[in-house]
């Protein structure tokens, strides 16, 4: 744990113009990714995660601004970086795994296409390109992958695509890996034998991961540590263990408490958590989870709640922990 | 694969047959039979009758359609009762000189309208765009024939940069290209416009698709992201436009070949209304329709070519 | 009570539109140019300064003066008055050609769609077979057998525009047939009438009117250009297309007769095109025009 973390998002926030005003969608965040680790952020829909990948690499939609903080990776702040910096290090140090498999692919391009544009930087030989996606595609367990690089995306399920945009993403060797959901369009199994392959190669190319999932058991089944997201700010951070075992929050109980124990399909919503998000235009007074907290109290409407430190490494915002109260 | 393009070709060919019996039926059982109006006012009863015969007006009207298809099938458009020459040969003669029209007009337009939808797409909302969006709708609203009208007298009369009538001299391939600079202009003006918003709207739904984030995420160039990943698919429909258009530059060459005094079978068909040559007309509107019917056909297979998906499911 | 309320909404709904409109520099272009060529044309006789049909041989290719404003033609007939009285022709054949397209699309639309399957397949290849004509030459040939006439234009329009139609009422008149709640009333012994009059109409009418709005600019193009080539209106009614042809023959020596029969041509098209644009972006962004 000495070495310098891989990535780390310091107080960012993005705002979202909407015609009522600006839309705070993600405030003071801080993330921090060790390296050679896997660190999981999980939140319901809604909740920031994707509009914190899309401004760590810098993919945004027009409409939305970071007005604030820093994302530093290998010590460098990505938000101030040209964007022919940045491209530099897309697809090089940092790589994607999209979410939907279906659709993160050009239709109309080979697989082997695909794999040897994305070596544009390397000045080798076409042959050489497509022997290391090959290789590569070998490795995330598509049989036959000589002769798999001339079909194109339609020609693989689900499952397959997947693999190939993990290999895609790992050809490079990275330095850190963001995976946007890459599980939830897929069925359990599949789930499963994913997030295996995934935990292999990170172990075998030694990189970071930073997988981003509504699914508590994907997390827990994957991830070293845990950052909880809820309406665009980190609640509670922690080691798996801290989090699954000692939730100081009392969302990230909800969370867990409302998660089955079995894997089960895709899910959009962890629907038993009462309440809805609370306008992200008009943010409430106090903590943000107030309006929907179980144990919320008149001091929870005074202001938003820091985030404390419960033990070493193990932060949460509820103002109960600073009371010495229900944790 | 090969049953999706006998499929299509098979489509096609029964649309020429319906719309040759259309034809061929509007023509022969409207009121005032075409024998009697062709003659004019002063024909003889035997004279009609003769002409009747010769265009074999006599038999039942199945009968008739289907020795007409027959005949057409095998190449044969009837004679031209005026010259006594055969159908075929006098359209077939002037269907080069309104392809090249065509081709141009289509070529230029093209070659205008892909960028400009391309540029308009990648700096969107910008003021070239929202002036690329005006020029295109109104470049589609100006009538071409009043654009001929204007570039004639514009360019060939006034400025004299260009020949105003003619298609230049045979043989002589400056003569022939300056002879085509205004026609084809007049032609296909407004196809910048449609080719350039169609290809504007189909970037800017691919440039949104995932696929297209996923090259970013991977670094990729942006030029390499517009040409191979967006352009590529964005162009698919714009082929079949460009299919679909260039039967309908076909009827805007009417006007053109009209205005600028080109042969051409638009030229061809006017001539022949105008002296009441129903066999022609008859026959240039067949090989257009014909021609139309073809060149959408032909750019449905090239889409179903280009796009994989297409490919495999048919 | 409530109906009044209703009303209320409707009307403030359409002021919005009206406000979005104005407010988009395209509409009011649009709105602008439409209302001045409506305006010519119903109050032509009133603007037109001379009879436009009055000969004066005298006077035969004026030249532009204050006695004319767009010069005289080859007959002596003031241009002016005859631009003037060429945007009635325009607007009649133009509201004419349209709305007879609607209904017959309308009505085969409909039995496409809602009819037994080999009626719709028959009717889909008619409007296949239709379409694929090039239209100015379908236009001439259908001129060639019925002579040239304001009627034959109009004619020759609706049947090359009406499997456009048709296929947009077939389309959504099946995507609402297998609704649910259609599929209800039917069980419930809902008549076929009442099913398309209150069910099916409703639902349709509203993106037909604006692809019909923004087929006027066409129609009035095809008249103008049939006319040009002498196969439309008879002369001496004066069309913007006749005037054309009238100052093609003279093109070199006097060129305001093409100037003047064109540019209110080239500003009625570009109009309606605008204000049709603009009408589709505020009412259906989706609905795409079928080129």
């Amino acid at each position: 744990m000495a070495t310098e973390p891989v990535l780390r998002v310091h107080n960012l926030s993005v705002n979202f113009r909407t015609p009522r005003g600006p839309l705070q969608a993600l405030r003071d965040v801080d993330l921090t990714i060790p390296d050679r680790r896997v660190s999981g952020v999980v939140g319901e829909s809604g909740c920031g995660k994707s509009t914190l990948i899309s401004a760590i690499i810098r993919l945004m939609s027009d409409n939305a601004d970071i007005v604030g903080g820093s994302v530093h990776f290998q010590g460098r702040d990505l938000l101030k970086l040209t964007r022919k910096q940045m491209r530099a290090i897309l697809g090089d140090r940092i790589s994607m795994v999209f979410q939907d498999p279906m659709t993160s692919l050009s239709p109309v391009l080979t697989i082997g296409r695909h794999m040897t544009d994305i070596q544009y930087r390397d000045r080798i030989g076409v042959g050489e390109k497509r022997k290391r996606a090959v290789d590569m595609l070998a490795s995330v367990g598509i049989p036959d992958p000589e002769s798999r690089l001339g079909q194109y995306p339609h020609h693989f399920s689900g499952g397959m695509r997947q693999r190939i945009t993990i290999a895609m993403a790992l050809l490079a060797s990275p330095n850190l890996l963001i995976a946007d959901e890459p599980t939830t369009a897929l069925d359990a199994t599949l789930e499963v034998q994913i997030i295996h392959l995934l935990k292999e190669l990170q172990e075998r190319i030694g990189c970071a991961i930073l997988f981003v999932s509504h699914h508590l058991n994907v997390i827990a089944e994957l991830c070293d540590d845990v950052t909880v997201m809820y309406a665009g700010v980190v609640v509670e951070k922690g080691t798996v263990r801290d989090i699954f075992h000692r939730p100081a929050h009392p969302y990230t109980r909800a969370l867990l408490k409302c998660d089955p124990a079995v894997i089960q399909e895709k899910t959009e919503l962890l629907p038993t958590i009462p309440g809805e998000i609370p306008d992200l235009v008009d943010l409430p007074q106090g903590c943000i989870f107030a309006s929907r907290c179980p144990e919320a109290g008149d001091i929870c409407l005074e202001g938003p709640p820091p985030l404390v430190e419960i033990a070493p490494g193990h932060v949460a915002a509820c103002v109960r922990l600073t009371e010495g109260g229900t944790a | 694969m090969g049953l999706y393009f006998l499929k299509r070709l098979g489509l096609s060919v029964v649309i020429v047959v319906v719309a040759v019996t259309m034809l061929y039926g509007m023509i022969h059982l409207v009121p005032g039979d075409p024998a009697s109006i062709m003659l004019g006012p002063r024909a003889t009863p035997e004279m009609k009758e003769t002409l009747r015969v010769r265009m074999g007006l006599d038999r039942p009207f199945v009968i008739q359609v289907v020795s007409f298809l027959g005949n057409v099938a095998m190449g044969d458009l009837g004679t031209d009762v005026f010259s006594n020459r055969p159908v075929a040969r006098i359209v077939l003669e002037q269907v080069p000189h309104t392809l090249v029209l065509v081709l141009i007009s289509m070529g230029w337009a093209a070659m205008m309208g892909i960028p400009l939808g391309a540029f308009s797409a990648i700096f969107r909302n910008t003021i070239l765009d929202k002036i690329t969006g005006v020029f295109s709708i109104a470049v589609i609203a100006v009538p071409s024939f009043v654009v001929a009208l204007y570039s004639l007298l514009f360019f060939a009369v006034y400025l004299q940069w260009f020949p105003a009538i003619g298609a230049g001299e045979p043989g002589d391939l400056v003569s022939r290209l300056t002879h085509l600079v205004l026609p084809s202009l007049a032609v296909g003006l407004s196809w910048v416009g449609y080719i350039a918003r169609l290809v504007r709207a189909s970037m800017l739904e691919v440039m949104g698709e995932n696929h297209i984030r996923t090259a970013r995420a991977f670094g990729l160039p942006e030029s390499v992201i517009i040409y191979r990943y967006a352009l590529k698919l964005a162009i698919l429909p714009t082929i079949t436009l460009i299919g679909v258009s260039i039967g309908r530059m076909l009827s805007t060459a009417v006007f053109a070949e009209i205005v600028f005094a080109r042969p051409g079978i638009g030229k061809l068909i006017y001539d022949s209304v105008i002296t009441r040559n129903y066999n022609v007309v008859m026959g240039s509107v067949l090989v257009s329709t014909a021609l139309f019917v073809f060149s959408t056909m032909i750019s449905d297979w090239i889409t179903a070519l280009l796009d994989p998906r297409i490919r495999e499911n048919l | 009570m409530s109906s009044g309320n209703r009303q209320t909404g409707k009307w403030a709904s359409v002021v919005y539109s009206l406000r979005l409109l104005v407010r988009d520099p395209m509409g009011l272009a649009g709105l602008i140019l439409v209302t001045l060529m409506v305006g010519t044309a119903v109050f032509a006789p009133y603007l037109a300064p001379r009879d436009p049909f009055a000969l004066d041989v005298m006077n035969r290719l004026a030249p532009p003066s204050q006695d004319h404003l767009m010069g005289t033609d080859q007959m002596g007939r003031d241009t002016f008055s005859r631009v003037v009285m060429g945007a009635r022709i325009a607007l009649k054949v133009a509201l004419t050609a349209i709305s007879l397209t609607l209904l017959g699309g309308l009505v085969l639309g409909l039995a496409a769609g809602y009819g037994p399957k080999w009626l719709d397949n028959f009717l889909l290849l008619v409007f296949d077979t239709l379409r694929s004509f090039p239209t100015i030459m379908f236009a001439l040939a259908v001129v060639a057998v019925v002579g040239p006439s304001l009627n034959t234009v109009i004619l020759v329009i609706v049947v090359t525009t009406v499997p456009v139609y048709g296929r947009i009422i077939r389309t959504q008149t099946q995507a609402i047939r297998y609704n649910e709640f259609i599929q209800a009333e039917r069980a419930m012994g809902a008549g076929i009438f009442r099913i398309l009059g209150v069910h099916i109409m409703p639902n349709i009418i509203g993106p037909l009117l604006i692809v019909a709005s923004m087929d006027i600019p066409v129609v009035v193009t095809i008249e103008a250009g049939l006319s040009f080539l002498g196969l439309g209106v008879r002369p001496p009614t004066p069309s913007w297309g006749s005037i054309l042809n009238d100052g093609y023959s003279f093109i070199r020596n006097t060129p305001w007769i093409v100037i003047a029969g064109g540019v209110p041509l080239i500003l009625t098209t570009l109009g309606f095109t605008f204000l049709g644009e603009s009408l589709r972006d505020i009412f259906d962004p989706k609905l795409r025009k079928d080129i």
